[in-house]
């Protein structure tokens, strides 16, 4: 399945970093995401835009990775020739991952709707 | 004044996320946000900069070019309804901006305003007359001496807290860090001490998650049909409900367009986060690793849980220097062989310019709709656009050098492939922008009063 159906998230940038999020929509996919969602993957799928190293840090409170790529922007905001300055459409290409991951629950993403009591 | 007691709750709503923000959904705070503090934050990176040079061609500008228009707006009511106001829209000249809010203020009747200037975030003689170096790339700053433009410390909270306990009912800053423009009227309000860490850590997660306006009531985040956004274009503005420990609802005015969410929060509480646990302000070290985001009804959610630790010894300033001149054009293909014609039209112009010897340090070939965000991926190479557009940027040292390149995509009309059109071409000026750390005693903020 693809990283998006399990994930959201939103990147910010500073200088010529980049920082994306990804927060899974049901906690019960947080340790999956974990185990599988590593700092190599994002780079490898990355590959094509970031040039430097990439972090992982994890909030577990929150059911979210945030990964850090570096060197991602063309040598900073301010100076970069990409259309895309900030990096903003970045996090729709990571959310379109593969990601193979065997749990067995029903994902509720209707998360503007009133879960029940 | 009215006093605090602790089981107080302080509103403060988000006017603005950036320097060109909309300003409909300021005004609807003021009148249905039931308001004790509204923060519009105004300055990006460069902003500032842009906002320098605005001031050395003219010593009564500087301030933020929608700080006329947001006033009018907002300013008679918030005036009204003793909404109190921090903004940076001081940009390059607080004073300036000051004076303005002050003519406005007698021009709109307001009967009596007390203004306050916060300045000291100029510390461009400071950082010339220094040895340091870029944080981002280690060279030397001197070497960039004569293409300097501006350069500005982040302050933190202390000097706005001044002006609010003086009484200030606006107050306008140039650089400060954006969180602090929500901590300081939570420290005013409740009283909290500059070596609180856990306050000032919580305060900061506050400030860091109203301070993009929109982006938490739903905006940067609609995704039709996985994630859906109610009355999107009438998008409101959110408010935050913050006790005396700090803990926050974050809100809405019911009626506007929007939503607040689990989701929409915890994304801007990671948005331009780095390690989580070390969230460096000027104020505190913040820690957001053990905040907990919770529904507790329809656009209601409380977030708490933000730590702190010492502040460091430093300040982080921003340096912005020239640094020459970006040439483009574009022109679009379509139907059937659109991308060969694009890929013709790019190789043609590389050719181009290595016949007629433009001078570019850095070039950039990108086809729109294929690989102009996400260069060369596997979902690039299987596509046959319909339509696509040649995009050729590159960076130059002179204006005339820089105005080449648009112009060498603007002959492939009469000389390139087939059924090219809709050029555009462009050349700006680059300021770029790179940070040096400054020790905290090089800094001096202070603050001015104005009075109608």
């Amino acid at each position: 399945m693809k990283l998006r159906e399990l994930a959201h998230g939103r990147t910010g940038d500073k200088g010529d970093t980049l920082n994306v999020s990804v927060i899974c929509f049901d906690a019960r996919v947080y340790p999956h995401l974990v185990r599988h969602l590593s700092a190599e993957r994002v780079k490898a799928h990355l590959q094509s835009i970031v040039r430097g190293p990439v972090r992982r840090y994890e909030l577990p409170r929150i059911g979210a990775l945030n990964f850090v790529l570096e060197h991602a922007l063309g040598g900073g905001v301010t100076r970069s020739l990409a259309l895309d300055a900030h990096g903003k459409s970045i996090s729709a290409a990571l959310l379109d991952m593969d990601i193979d991951i065997d749990i067995d629950i029903d994902i509720d993403i209707d998360i503007d709707i009133e879960p029940p009591a | 004044m009215s006093t605090v007691t602790p089981s107080r709750t302080i509103r403060i709503g988000a006017g603005a996320g950036y320097s060109g923000d909309r300003i409909e959904p300021a005004v609807e705070l003021v009148e249905h946000g039931s308001l004790d503090y509204l923060v519009f934050e105004c300055l990006a990176e460069r902003t500032i900069a842009l906002a320098q040079q605005a001031r050395r061609r003219d010593a009564s500008l500087g301030y933020d070019p929608l700080l006329e228009a947001r006033w009018r707006a907002v300013l008679p009511l918030a005036a009204k309804r003793a909404v109190r106001i921090v903004t940076n829209m001081g940009a390059a000249n607080p004073v300036a901006a000051a004076r303005k809010t002050l003519e406005l203020a007698r021009e709109l009747g307001i009967d009596r305003l007390k203004i306050a200037a916060v300045t000291g975030d100029d510390v461009l003689e400071a950082v010339l007359a220094g040895h340091y170096r870029f944080e981002e790339s280690g060279e030397r700053v001197a070497a960039f001496k004569d293409r300097i433009v501006a350069a500005n410390a982040y302050l933190g909270a202390q000097p706005i807290v001044d002006a609010l306990r003086a009484g200030a009912d606006v107050v306008l800053t140039g650089r400060v860090a954006d969180p602090a423009l929500f901590l300081a009227p939570l420290i005013h309000a409740f009283g909290w001490s500059m070596d609180d860490w856990e306050r000032l850590g919580q305060g900061t997660v506050v400030g860091h998650l109203l301070e993009c306006a929109g982006q938490i009531t739903g905006g940067y985040f609609a995704d039709p049909g996985l994630k859906d956004v109610p009355n999107l274009a009438r998008l409101g503005f959110p408010v935050g409900e913050v006790r005396e420990d700090g803990t926050v609802v974050v809100t809405k005015v019911p009626h506007a367009g929007g939503c607040v969410t689990e989701a929409t929060c915890k994304e801007q509480l990671l948005y331009e986060i780095h390690d989580p646990q070390r969230y460096l302000q000027p104020d505190v070290v913040a820690d957001f690793t053990e905040v907990s985001v919770t529904r507790l009804g329809a656009d209601r959610v409380a977030v708490s849980g933000g730590r702190g630790t010492p502040r460091t010894g430093t300040l982080k300033a921003s340096v912005a220097y020239f640094d020459g001149f970006v040439g483009e054009g574009q022109i679009s293909y379509g139907g059937p062989g659109a991308l060969a014609r694009a890929r013709l039209a790019l190789d043609v112009v590389r050719e181009r310019f290595a016949m007629t010897g433009v001078a570019v340090r850095e070039l950039r070939c990108d086809l729109i709709g294929v690989d102009s965000l996400y260069g060369h991926t596997a979902a690039a190479h299987e596509t046959q656009p319909y339509e696509v557009r040649v995009r050729v940027v590159a960076r130059c040292d002179s204006f005339d050098e820089a105005s080449r390149v648009g112009n060498e995509v603007e002959t492939l009309y009469t000389n390139g492939p087939a059924a090219g059109g809709g050029v555009a071409k462009s050349v700006r000026e680059v300021i770029a922008v790179q940070s040096v750390l400054l020790p905290r005693e090089t800094v001096a903020p202070s603050v001015q009063i104005f009075e109608t």
